[in-house]
């Protein structure tokens, strides 16, 4: 029951655990064999983990037949993606490097002249380079995979843009501070039209990593407006509005997202008049997400309009700001701010979700992975488990770091801080 | 602003008056709703009355076409029978996914907190591992990759009289019915009430004298009493039956289908790693004086923990439990994948035998809706019943 007593103890304090301070030999004593229930404890985990890392560390470097990853890398990341146009992702890559490097160090710059000016805690300690490590660990693994010269030079040329613009992005004149989201957003829509448009590759050939890359980011950004409305609905004083909004927002929340996927995929059809144009399916399956994650955003925004004190919206009335003015100066930015982090959890789950497009045979990774396992180089041979295996890699990485990142952005907006 | 003095209403022309504004805000708003949706709906009967697809639900009533793998259903019976069926593998799965989730999360999330290093940091890659992949491909991989690949039947595993685990499932002993079961019902009804008015009277007592109550010793003893006595009364209605290795599959006992687990384990471990966070949250949320006061009253450590600590855990971690307990149903629809046979998989299959898509959908969302209704519902009746009188 030892260990149970412990169990109450505050958790260490992120800058400096005490028992960091500790001799190796107390530490391991106090932390491994304080009791007999204690070493008990240590020596069967200690087991069972030296086991697994055992059969993990053979499947991976032994066992794998890591050979159908290979061969199929692009697949993988782009789907039947045109082979000449891959040039397009590159330029996109540069774009979306410059523009998201120029955004954190402009954000970054304006970080340290508040703390310094005394209107924010600084920030916790983190170096880049750990921060980045799941991303790096991810392109690391892409680029041995892929086993080619040019692409390291590439991946590295991205990453020295990204390294230039954020140095660019530091020393951006402040009277730029306000409009650098709408830089960032307008360097990604480039990205954007630098693969769609000029006789680019239309998105119904998109596929793999890139397709959940773009259905994740297309999702969000389209519920985010949605998902704000409704939630502005379902606070309003208007007893048909509030009505209307709550009923949509609980009836997403109550179907799986499959359901609303097939309602997409077998019904969209059917909603259109006689002689329009039928959409295609990632239009379809992306319809589907927008209207379940805006009525997760919704909820989520909701939780902050209701932290915004009843004091804001009355001085604004005080002062006679329209009703409209009012949430669009005064409450919206005190809301959004504080749900920057949940939203940011919000978009780590439709990243993860994406994977549900396998149920309807749209060529995202998951399926991918799973239809190369029906090659005739590979039939038979079970290598479902390397390419699952693959998959999980990468949903992992970019979810991992997404959540860490989440994380600290909450520890700095002093949420989550009772 | 309704309870101004009362203005001469000639003076208040109509388009600034707040009431008339409102009024007919919310009337605009109602007629863009309804007519958006009567545009759709309009869409969709032409539609289908021009493919000549039926609009009704009469479809349900028209035979199935296909079986049911682990089930009596047989293809003759209706696709409205299905449906039924499609429901019971829903909950079968959902609410033992939700009972297993709920095991290993909260060990999970003690174990994150606990003061052996080793455990800590196991805990916490179980927890960072599962919760950054999504539970799709974690039920594929337990699909494809374990439970199929487990021995064939000629060579399963076998731990006689207990287990035996092959690629045809998983086969544990479960109880038979060999009598008739009516009357045992009734017994086992009786000794619920009377395990429930003993409960009430052991409440009282504590209540009144502040002896100790131990009313789950006695609730649980006089309900085991009356069932093991009604059990042999009734003529021993059930019998524990032992899987036995047949030719092709196994016999006795209960077969979980490789479907069934897999998405069972799947699920259980996807929403336990949620619910390990959760519980870890919770119990940090209890603020630092409650345990202080705990040691200062002289209280032992584990009586910390289960008087002070856990209860007051316990009530901040309902809502969002009960949360997972929801997304877990609705996750159980990724069977689909694997073909395990629930709703979303019976719709599909209906659909592939010429069900009419748009009436099958709805039909589909709207049960799903039912059992999240239901499942919040419950878990609402627990969360007002935990909370504090008083506070918020």
């Amino acid at each position: 029951m030892a260990t149970q007593i412990d169990v109450l103890e505050p958790l260490p304090l992120p800058e400096g655990p005490p028992e960091r301070r500790l001799p190796p030999r107390e530490w391991v004593r106090e932390n491994l064999f304080g009791s007999v229930f204690d070493t008990v404890l240590t020596v069967l985990f200690g087991l069972f983990l030296a086991w697994a890392a055992y059969r993990v560390g053979k499947f991976v470097f032994v066992d794998a037949n890591w050979e159908i990853v290979e061969r199929n890398l692009t697949t993988l990341m782009v789907g039947s993606f045109p082979r000449d146009q891959l040039w397009r992702l590159w330029a996109a890559l540069f774009v979306l490097a410059a523009s998201l490097g120029f955004g954190a160090g402009a954000i970054g710059a304006q970080r340290r002249r508040e703390v310094a000016e005394g209107r924010a805690q600084p920030a916790p300690k983190g170096v880049a380079a750990r921060r980045l490590a799941p991303v790096v660990l991810l392109v690391g693994v892409l680029l041995w995979f892929s086993g080619s010269l040019r692409n390291v030079v590439l991946v590295l040329a991205v990453a020295a843009v990204g390294a230039l613009f954020n140095l660019v992005g530091r020393r951006a004149p402040r009277r730029l501070e306000r409009s650098v989201p709408l830089l960032v957003l307008a360097g990604v829509l480039l990205a954007f039209l630098l693969v769609v448009a000029f006789g680019g590759v239309k998105w119904s050939d998109w596929g793999g990593f890139l397709l959940t890359i773009f259905l994740a980011v297309g999702g969000i950004l389209m519920s985010f407006p949605v998902g704000v409305l409704l939630a502005l609905g379902r606070r309003s004083s208007l007893p048909a509005v509030r009505l209307v909004c709550t009923g949509y927002i609980e009836f997403i929340r109550g179907v799986p997202l499959v359901a609303l996927i097939f309602m997409g995929v077998f019904m969209i059809g059917f909603f259109l008049p006689q002689g329009v144009e039928r959409p295609d399916n990632i239009v379809r399956v992306l319809v589907a997400f927008v209207m379940f994650t805006s009525a997760y955003v919704a909820e989520i925004v909701r939780g902050g309009l209701q932290s915004v004190p009843a004091g804001q919206i009355e001085a604004a009335q005080a002062l006679g700001l329209s009703p409209y003015r009012t949430t669009r100066q005064i409450v919206l930015p005190q809301a959004l701010r504080s749900v920057i982090p949940a939203l940011v959890g919000q978009f780590i789950s439709l990243y993860k979700d994406t994977s549900l497009v396998f149920v309807v045979g749209l060529a995202e990774l998951l399926t991918i992975a799973e239809n190369i396992t029906k090659q005739p180089d590979f039939l038979g041979q079970g290598l479902i488990v390397e390419t699952l295996v693959f998959a999980s890699f990468v949903y992992w990485t970019g979810s991992y770091w997404m959540s860490r990142e989440s994380q600290r952005l909450e520890r700095r907006l002093g949420l989550g801080e009772r | 602003m309704t309870t101004a003095t009362p203005m001469p209403t000639r003076r208040t022309p109509l388009w600034r008056n707040v009431r008339v504004l409102r009024f007919v805000l919310q009337v605009v708003f109602l007629v863009g709703v309804a007519g958006l949706l009567l545009y759709l709906v309009d869409n969709v009967v032409g539609n289908l009355e021009r493919l000549g697809i039926p609009t009704g639900f009469d479809y349900l009533d028209q035979p199935a076409g296909f079986a049911i793998p682990d089930s009596d259903f047989s293809s003759a019976q209706s696709l409205g029978d299905a449906l039924i069926v499609g429901v019971q593998n829903t909950l079968k799965v959902s609410l033992i996914g939700i009972v297993l989730a709920t095991i290993i999360g909260v060990l999970v999330g003690v174990a994150r907190l606990s003061s052996n290093w080793l455990v800590r940091k196991s805990a916490a890659l179980y927890v960072e591992t599962f919760r950054n992949i999504p539970v799709l491909v974690i039920i594929l991989f337990w699909y494809l990759g374990v439970v199929l690949r487990l021995p064939p039947i000629g060579e399963a595993v076998e731990i006689p009289d207990l287990l035996v685990i092959s690629n045809r499932g998983i086969a544990i002993p479960w109880f038979d019915k060999v009598g008739e079961g009516f009357a045992f019902g009734l017994v086992a009804l009786v000794g619920l009430a009377a395990a429930v008015l003993v409960w009430i009277w052991r409440t009282r007592r504590f209540d009144r004298t502040g002896a100790p109550h131990r009313r789950m010793l006695w609730a649980g003893g006089v309900l085991l009493a009356i069932l093991a006595v009604g059990f042999f009364a009734a003529g021993s209605p059930w019998a524990l039956e032992f899987p036995e290795r047949g030719e092709r599959s196994t016999t006795g006992g209960f077969r979980l289908s490789p479907e069934y687990a897999a998405l069972l384990i799947g699920l259980a471990l996807y929403t336990a790693s949620h619910i390990a966070e959760i519980v870890r949250g919770s119990i940090l949320a209890v603020p630092g004086g409650q345990s202080e006061a705990a040691n200062a009253v002289g209280l032992s450590g584990w009586q910390r923990l289960r008087h002070v600590v856990l209860p007051q855990a316990f009530r901040i971690s309902v809502p969002p439990i009960a949360n997972q307990y929801l997304n877990l149903m609705k996750n159980s629809s990724l069977g689909i994948a694997i073909s395990y046979y629930e709703l979303t998989k019976i719709t599909r299959v209906s659909i592939a035998q010429q069900a009419p898509a748009v009436q099958a959908i709805l039909l589909l969302m709207g049960i799903y809706l039912l059992i999240s209704l239901s499942i919040a519902l419950v878990t609402n009746l627990v969360n007002r019943r935990l909370t504090v009188k008083g506070r918020r």
